[in-house]
């Protein structure tokens, strides 16, 4: 066994031409691990004719893609990625394996896992390298991988580290990685694969794919005014979406307010929706459970609005006022439009 | 058609309804006091796999890896509709993660029968990690559908079923055999009350000699005449070890899981200094205004 690390390495995905953000955000994350361990940052990537918007990826510091394009590549299927991808780790051999906790980085990266086989831990909020010393079986291992990640519904936080042989392997939940500014001037090498697909590899077929625009991309918010069971009700949201617009932010929710159909699910923040830091996020009618904090705790500044004095969402906020809904709102709104 | 289907389903703490009885007083979560549930999405799962049996004929087979007691979602499954059981339990599968757990149901669906089509929730509530579906079919060397919500068509040979996709659907035709994930999208059916009377008396072996261990005559020809008629009757759990799956022994449990815990936080949720805002006018002027002054409205 040699004792040279291998690279950090990403899966970029991509759909129709544009890369995923969460993928600019393993790459910056990426080139943190990279740094710490003296390697480099190298991206895979994959689609039919992209060659065109890969140097994004070099913008966030990535320097080197390996870029298989095919028709075989669009639309998206499992078993063509995950060839390509095992047989680049097996030839390159890289330390780290980052995919996006998304529904196509969740159902490749177990795949190619398996066959490799490596470990796999699903839906990571943090990365960090330190070392592991396994007092149970008596093992010490250098420069590991910390892969974070929330478990049992979000109640408890687990550390895990993956004791095979490399790479170590993660998905990663979009929009908790903090995107480093881009650099237009920063270039990297292109290596193009040889994409053959074995048509083994094509006994599933897509038929036919229907998709519509995200109704919002809270991740790109800078306001984000959110709703929760509290609101009340579905026409009661107008009153949110009357302050989000007031103040030239977003609407989001909890998701007892999507359950209750008042409002969409692309609008859900926290562990099972979208992961925010916007500058300002206004919670109104939101109790604050850890689920809901789990995505949007990270926001610059927090305003809390709650008629209950003890809720918990007051221990996450910046400002809090404790009142009704209906009473605080329409305030704020005079307030603001009174300034502006 | 005679095709057979195999549901996966695990038994799970309900992580959903964490009441107050079930943390400690430190703020963790006391696992053992949280009630154990079938997985929500393997109910779906084997909700499409007897939908597919109503339309198209075939046999439902549904397995667990889990303790001794897991035999209790295998006998919730009967009461629903599930035509066979199994229970695959064995201190040698303790520890596993995703990589072990596919790896041994693999061994199970590859020595245990044979089957058009697998189905698996997407994924449990207590990890919540969906890769185990996945690595089954990496393990069986057949396609993945993940995300189902629906089955258009099948035949003997392929499925055309129905997917969620990032902000929409897609429709996929696939091969057989081959492996689906199910999300919530079908209305699990309940039990039905003729099939509870009939199967709550299906037993494990372990369950039938616990049942009889406080008994003054255990002597085993008597336990293999009432395990030969509960096998006659169709109330018979099969339990498989790892040697009855003919699993490998380095592959399963701890020793066949790459990845390992190095530690576990309850999560302590952290408090910041709060400026309490009164519901008057003067009150939200100040808060405007302070947004304004540190340029975080415009
Ligand atoms: C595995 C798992 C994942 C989850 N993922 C998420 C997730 O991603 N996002 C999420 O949000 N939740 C998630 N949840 C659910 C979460 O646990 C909570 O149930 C949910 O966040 C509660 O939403 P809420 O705060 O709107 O509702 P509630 O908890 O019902 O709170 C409503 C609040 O409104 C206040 N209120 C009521 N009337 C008024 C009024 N007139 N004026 C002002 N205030 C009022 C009440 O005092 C209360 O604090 C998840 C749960 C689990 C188990």
């Amino acid at each position: 066994m040699s004792d040279k690390i291998g690279n950090v390495w990403v899966f970029a995905e991509q759909e129709g031409g544009k890369i995923a953000n969460v993928s600019l955000e393993l790459i910056s994350k990426g080139r943190e691990l990279a740094a710490k361990l003296g390697v480099k940052t190298e991206a895979v990537f994959i689609g039919n004719n992209i060659e065109k918007i890969a140097e994004t990826l070099f913008h966030y510091g990535c320097d080197k893609i390996f870029l298989a394009e095919s028709p075989d590549f669009e639309p998206f299927t499992v078993l063509p990625y995950a060839d390509i991808i095992n047989k680049l780790v097996e030839e390159h051999k890289p330390n780290i394996l980052l995919f996006g906790a998304t529904p196509k980085g969740r159902e490749l990266a177990p795949r190619v896992a398996s066959s490799l086989p490596a470990g796999l831990t699903a839906d990571c909020t943090d990365l960090k390298i330190d070392d592991f010393d396994d007092k149970v079986n008596k093992a010490f291992y250098k420069n590991k991988l910390m892969q974070i990640r929330p478990a049992f519904g979000g109640n408890i936080v687990a550390t895990i580290v993956n004791t095979w042989k490399d790479p170590q392997m993660v998905t990663v939940r979009p929009g908790v990685m903090k995107l480093v500014e881009p650099d237009p001037s920063r270039k990297g090498a292109i290596v193009k694969v040889k994409a053959q697909v074995d048509p083994a590899l094509k006994i599933l077929n897509v038929i036919e794919r229907a998709q519509k625009e995200k109704s919002v991309n809270l991740q790109a918010s800078q306001i984000i005014v959110a709703g929760g069971y509290g609101v009340g009700g579905k026409e009661n949201f107008k009153l949110i979406y009357d302050l989000a617009k007031t103040l030239g932010g977003d609407v989001g929710s909890s998701r007892a307010a999507v359950d209750a159909g008042w409002i969409d699910h692309d609008h859900q923040v926290g562990q099972t929706g979208v992961t925010v830091r916007p500058k300002l996020y206004i919670a109104c009618g939101i109790s604050g459970s850890i689920q809901h904090r789990a995505g949007m705790t990270e926001s610059g500044t927090i305003i809390a609005i709650n008629n209950d004095p003890d809720a918990p969402i007051f221990s996450a906020a910046h400002y809090g006022i404790v009142g009704e809904i209906n009473s605080v709102v329409p305030k704020i709104i005079k307030a603001y439009k009174a300034k502006a | 058609m005679n095709l057979s289907y195999l549901v996966f389903v695990k038994q799970v703490p309900d992580t959903k309804n964490i009441t107050g009885e079930a943390m400690k007083p430190d703020g963790t979560v006391n696992r053992a006091a949280l009630p154990a549930i079938f997985n929500p999405e393997d109910l779906n799962a084997l909700e499409l796999a007897l939908n597919l049996k109503d339309r198209f004929g075939g046999k439902v087979t549904v397995a667990t890896m889990g303790p001794p007691a897991a035999a209790e979602v295998l006998r919730q499954s009967l009461y629903r509709g599930a035509d066979e059981v199994a229970l695959l339990t064995d201190r040698a599968f303790a520890g596993a993660d995703t990589l072990a757990t596919s790896y041994t149901l693999s061994c199970f669906a590859k020595n245990n029968g044979k089957y058009d089509l697998i189905l698996c929730g997407r994924q449990a509530i207590d990890g919540d990690t969906a890769q185990v579906g996945p690595q089954l079919a990496e393990k069986m060397d057949i396609p993945q559908i993940c995300y189902v919500e629906e089955v258009l068509e099948l035949d003997r040979k392929k499925i055309k079923a129905r997917r969620a996709i990032d902000g929409g659907f897609e429709i996929v035709e696939s091969a057989l055999p081959a492996l689906m994930t199910v999300i919530n999208s079908n209305e699990p059916r309940p039990a039905s009350a003729k099939r509870i009377m009939k199967y709550k008396k299906a037993k494990t072996r372990n369950e039938l000699l616990t049942l009889h261990a406080n008994a003054a005559y255990t002597d085993a020809e008597f336990l293999v005449k009432e395990e030969e008629e509960l096998k006659q009757k169709g109330l018979w759990i099969h339990a498989l070890s790892a040697a009855d799956v003919k699993a490998d022994i380095d592959r399963i449990g701890l020793k066949g899981s790459p990845t390992k815990v190095k530690n576990i936080e309850s999560v302590v949720l952290k408090s910041s200094e709060m400026k309490k805002i009164e519901d008057n006018e003067a009150g939200i002027k100040f808060l405007v205004n302070e947004l304004i002054k540190e340029h975080i409205l415009g």
